[in-house]
């Protein structure tokens, strides 16, 4: 017969000894975590500003575009739900282009995250997908991984073309697409389009110089 | 010595995680799409393989039993977590290809099981080599199936060379079929089962043909009918 007395050290020796495992490796894991913290952040800035220098040429922007951002509420023509961050290019102060998000919900299997460059004069300037499921092999060469597809949207923009133009070729527009998947650039052209309209309707509070940035922005390059 | 030469074949072979204990599946189908992927998570595997067995094995007299498997697995998991914030902070095209993977070794059953099977009962330095060894033979698998459903489904070898080790690399991409419009089974997760099925048929034929010979010599004996 087991005394209740031996039962309780037991149960508090194995409970310590849990507890025990656990406060060591959260330290450890707390160590590592304070290490890498830092290269952790260089390297995903890193990442994205490879990513913006792919849509965005040099001539476009001198300031510091991971810095310079704005905060865009949710918006029905930007497909988002949760405020996004934008980045705002600037050449001597004055804003000349904005990196923003967009979000296709229509695409073939789940949402289509859209990364574009849009000019202050409306042009596109480029446009990436960030992220995707469509499926491989056939939705996905809106992926630049894949096909270079998605390159037809650089230069375009609202004013070269009627609203119609804004479509995949099968549904009388101007945008080529691949047999069999249809559904995919159809949403991303959509999307493209409406972010486009987006940037138009809101220009006045995209592109304005803001007084502070007027007074920190200038570090004109010799 | 010839306990660690056991522990290699167990690995590779006759305890093969892969295509024998059938272990470890979930990243198995998921992720070979191609041999790089395969590789690199089959790698990353060994590496947490060893790590938890070598951080199991000197403890495993001060664990109770009771309690073996949540120290066990949080042992796993913040060994995984450790070692994928590492390779974030100081090898990051590394982790671009393994990003997504990193965090799935902590569901993979084969690192449970192997600590549970051998680290919790064997000496530091042959349960890290045994997990080092599962690892290598899980990686094995996961590159036979890679190449399989990669030349079979997009008609190219180690694509993707470049984003694990340098645009360098890229040269090394191979095009084993050209101008080939793919052959999308191979790819989606109904490629994976088949490949896996006919790796796991492969081996069973080549351990059954080995040990023909024996059975042929017994049956010599016999009368024919």
């Amino acid at each position: 017969m087991i005394m209740p007395e031996t039962i309780i050290r037991h149960a508090s020796k194995t409970a310590i000894t849990l507890m025990a495992f656990a406060i060591v490796f959260t330290t450890c894991m707390a160590f590592v975590y304070q290490v890498t913290k830092s290269p952790i952040e260089q390297s995903e800035a890193a990442a994205r500003m490879s990513l913006f220098r792919q849509i965005m040429p040099e001539h476009l922007h001198d300031n510091d575009l991971l810095q310079d951002t704005i905060e865009l509420p949710p918006d029905a023509l930007l497909g988002t739900t949760q405020p996004t961050v934008a980045n705002i290019a600037r050449v001597q102060g004055q804003p000349s282009a904005i990196i923003l998000e967009a979000i296709a919900h229509d695409g073939y299997s789940g949402d289509i995250k859209l990364l574009l460059a849009i000019e202050a004069d409306g042009t596109l300037n480029g446009v990436r997908v960030i992220t995707h499921k469509e499926t491989p092999g056939l939705g996905d060469y809106i992926d630049i991984a894949k096909n270079n597809w998605i390159k037809l949207f650089d230069g375009q923009s609202l004013n070269n073309g009627k609203d119609g133009d804004w479509r995949v070729k099968k549904d009388g527009g101007k945008f080529d697409y691949m047999v069999g998947a249809t559904i995919t650039p159809r949403a991303v052209v959509a999307a493209v389009h409406k972010a486009l309209q987006y940037v138009e309707q809101h220009k006045q509070t995209l592109f304005v110089a803001q007084v502070d940035d007027q007074h920190n922005a200038p570090m004109e390059k010799p | 010595m010839s306990q660690f030469t056991d522990i290699a074949h167990n690995g590779l072979w006759k305890q093969n995680p892969g295509v024998v204990q059938l272990l470890g599946l979930c990243p198995t189908l998921a992720v070979t799409t191609s041999v790089v992927n395969g590789v690199s998570l089959g790698l990353a595997t060994a590496l947490v393989m060893a790590a938890a067995n070598g951080a199991v094995s000197p403890v495993r007299r001060f664990v109770p039993d009771e309690i073996r498997v949540p120290v066990f697995i949080l042992v796993i998991a913040a060994l995984v977590t450790m070692i994928d914030l590492a390779i974030h902070g100081f090898a990051e095209p590394l982790h671009k290809v393994l990003g997504i993977f990193i965090p799935l070794i902590v569901v993979n059953c084969i690192v449970l099981a192997r600590v549970e099977s051998f680290a919790a009962k064997n000496a530091p330095a042959p349960a890290i080599w045994d997990g080092f060894m599962m690892g290598i033979g899980l990686t094995l698998v996961l590159a036979l199936l890679g190449g399989i459903r990669e030349v079979v489904g997009k008609g190219t070898l180690f694509s993707g060379l470049d984003l694990a080790l340098g645009p360098q690399f890229s040269a090394y991409i191979l095009t084993v079929i050209p101008d080939y419009q793919g052959f999308l089974l191979a790819i989606l997760p109904p490629g994976a089962f088949l490949g896996l099925a006919g790796l796991i048929a492969l081996r069973n034929w080549a351990e059954i043909r080995k040990s023909k010979p024996s059975i042929a010599a017994t049956g010599a004996l016999k009368p024919s009918h």
